[in-house]
């Protein structure tokens, strides 16, 4: 502590001392620079102009949103989001309401309101699909490659919506439905190979005779859903096994596997995660992948 | 006044009286806001305490360490709610012992995960991330799948947790370990009650492995997450919230 009696000053530094003094060294009482004493007693004031124009203090009363004082600007972080919100809306309303009631058709003729869709399901698409379905939305093993024209449940823009909007065996009460019977506990092993056997050359273009009585075994189990040519049928979701596109993996083990225990994929309900009008761009955004049917 | 304060560091009682004062000081600031936690909390309804195996899940997710690189806190800010959906609010963690807010997203926010993925999913991401998500750094989780779920003990957690204020009944401590398998299988005889003890409560065979693992527990916690406050209505405003809140 500075001795205010002492006076002594230091000769080499020209400082004053605090009059301490320890075997002979004693102890400088430089005194602290100005502009950082300046900056000190600036930001005490701002702290208290701070304390008036901000929410600050709690209180022990009820006042203000969160017991606490108001502060004269009555910002809270959530107007600041309601206001940041508002300019976006603002921005999209040129397009927004054109956009949500026009036919998909429609928007596909619109230069403006097609741009307008695709820019928003780029985005949402980036956000929430390309986790399974790929950033570009090639797929993997067990989620649709969403650039083919291979489509399990339709590949029109309204049965595109319409699985983005309700999803695939999920959780909500329109959800698109259906599932493969596991045909190991119906069938004896050499049928589900005859099967698999006939499945196989099919796919790869090869009808020949020597398949007969697969084609036989398929009739009867497997044509109700896949249909006589293999084609599958986008009612049921039941995929198209005539082409080379496979969702569980092409060689005769994966095929037999899903016949015998088959997997069956979940696209969760997206109707109320994102707004009715994101659903949409979605499904204009997923349609023009590449592969969307007419 | 400088003068003076050579008394003090003179007098040790004095010292310690000033001292006291001075800390006190410190500690009001601290400790009163504490007193009126209740107004920092808004009234939000749907928010109830984890069931048993999301407990356990919740109790992995500490364990592996899963808060350094996900957050679960989304914030007031625009990008933020137009990515993750709604903002966070303080009732949705006010069950966390310790809350999983965390710092830093190396990963994405999950306090909405819950819901957005299928549990296949999850549990292939979980085994090996690139597999789905090629450009991934999330390091693979594949022993969760052969370890089994440690549920023997999550009564005692909840005991534990009733202590501190989570409101965990009677009831929901003597079924604990029932409510936890019950919640990790397709089919069940005790789903009533877990639905009943532990409204929206997702059930269901979440690995696909007969044994209850900590992939069911996992799994079952980050599809519950931010999924059971009722925000659709939700506003902040101070004249609505009341509303709100009937």
């Amino acid at each position: 502590m500075t001795d205010h009696k002492n006076n002594e000053v230091d000769q080499h530094s020209g400082t004053q001392t605090t009059g301490h003094e320890w075997d002979g060294i004693k102890e400088l009482d430089t005194p602290m620079p100005r502009w950082w004493l300046l900056t000190f007693y600036v930001c005490i004031i701002w702290a208290v102009g701070y304390w008036y124009v901000y929410p600050a203090w709690p209180t022990f009363g009820g006042e203000g949103i969160r017991g606490g004082t108001v502060g004269a600007s009555d910002w809270t972080s959530y107007k600041q989001l309601e206001e940041s919100q508002a300019e976006i809306v603002a921005r999209r309303a040129v397009y927004q309401s054109q956009f949500d009631s026009a036919p998909f058709a429609e928007i596909k003729q619109n230069e403006a309101l097609f741009a307008f869709g695709m820019a928003g399901g780029k985005a949402a698409f980036g956000d929430n699909c390309a986790t399974c379905h790929g950033t570009g939305g090639a797929g993997a093993s067990g989620y649709p490659n969403l650039n083919d024209d291979d489509w399990l449940w339709g590949g029109t823009i309204e049965d595109i919506y319409t699985t983005i909007r309700y999803g695939i065996r999920a959780n909500h009460e329109e959800t698109r439905y259906s599932e493969m019977p596991a045909f190991s506990e119906m069938l004896d092993a050499d049928d589900i190979d005859v099967i698999a056997d006939y499945v196989v050359k099919t796919s790869a273009g090869a009808a020949d005779a020597g398949s007969s009585t697969g084609a036989e075994a398929f009739a009867e189990n497997c044509a109700a859903c896949h249909g006589d040519t293999l084609k599958g049928m986008h009612d049921f979701g039941a995929p198209n096994l005539s082409d080379s596109l496979w969702l569980y993996g092409s060689s005769k083990d994966d095929i037999v596997a899903q016949i015998k225990k088959p997997k069956h994929g979940l696209m969760p309900s997206w109707e109320g995660r994102l707004d009715a009008s994101t659903i949409r761009q979605l499904a204009l955004y997923v349609h023009s992948l590449g592969g969307g049917e007419e | 006044m400088l003068k003076h304060h050579k008394k003090i560091e003179k007098n040790s009682i004095l010292l310690l009286i000033f001292t006291v004062l001075v800390i006190s000081v410190g500690g009001i600031v601290e400790i009163l806001p504490l007193f009126r936690m209740e107004t920092t909390i808004e009234p939000v309804k749907g928010v109830r305490p984890y069931s048993p195996l999301e407990l356990a899940g919740y109790k992995i997710y500490i364990r592996e360490g899963c808060y350094n690189c996900h957050s679960q806190q989304i914030r007031p800010l625009r990008d933020e709610v137009e990515r993750y959906g709604h903002y966070s609010l303080a009732a949705e963690s006010m069950y966390d012992f310790p809350f999983q807010w965390g710092s830093k997203r190396t990963g994405p926010d999950l306090a909405r995960v819950g819901g957005k993925y299928s549990d296949e999913w999850h549990v292939q991401h979980l085994t090996h991330p690139q597999d789905l998500v090629p450009e991934s750094i999330m390091p693979g989780y594949k022993h969760l799948a052969h370890r089994g779920a440690d549920l023997d003990t999550i009564a005692e957690d909840m005991k534990v947790l009733r202590t501190i204020g989570v409101p965990y009944s009677d009831d929901m401590i003597k079924n604990a370990r029932r409510d936890a398998y019950a919640q990790a299988a397709d089919e069940s005889d005790y789903h009533d009650g877990l639905e009943e003890r532990y409204p929206k409560a997702v059930y269901r065979n979440f690995d696909g492995e007969v044994t209850t693992t900590e992939m069911d527990a996992l799994v079952a916690y980050l599809q519950i997450l931010g999924t059971l406050a009722e925000l659709k209505n939700y506003h902040s405003a101070p004249t609505t919230m009341e509303a709100s809140n009937d």
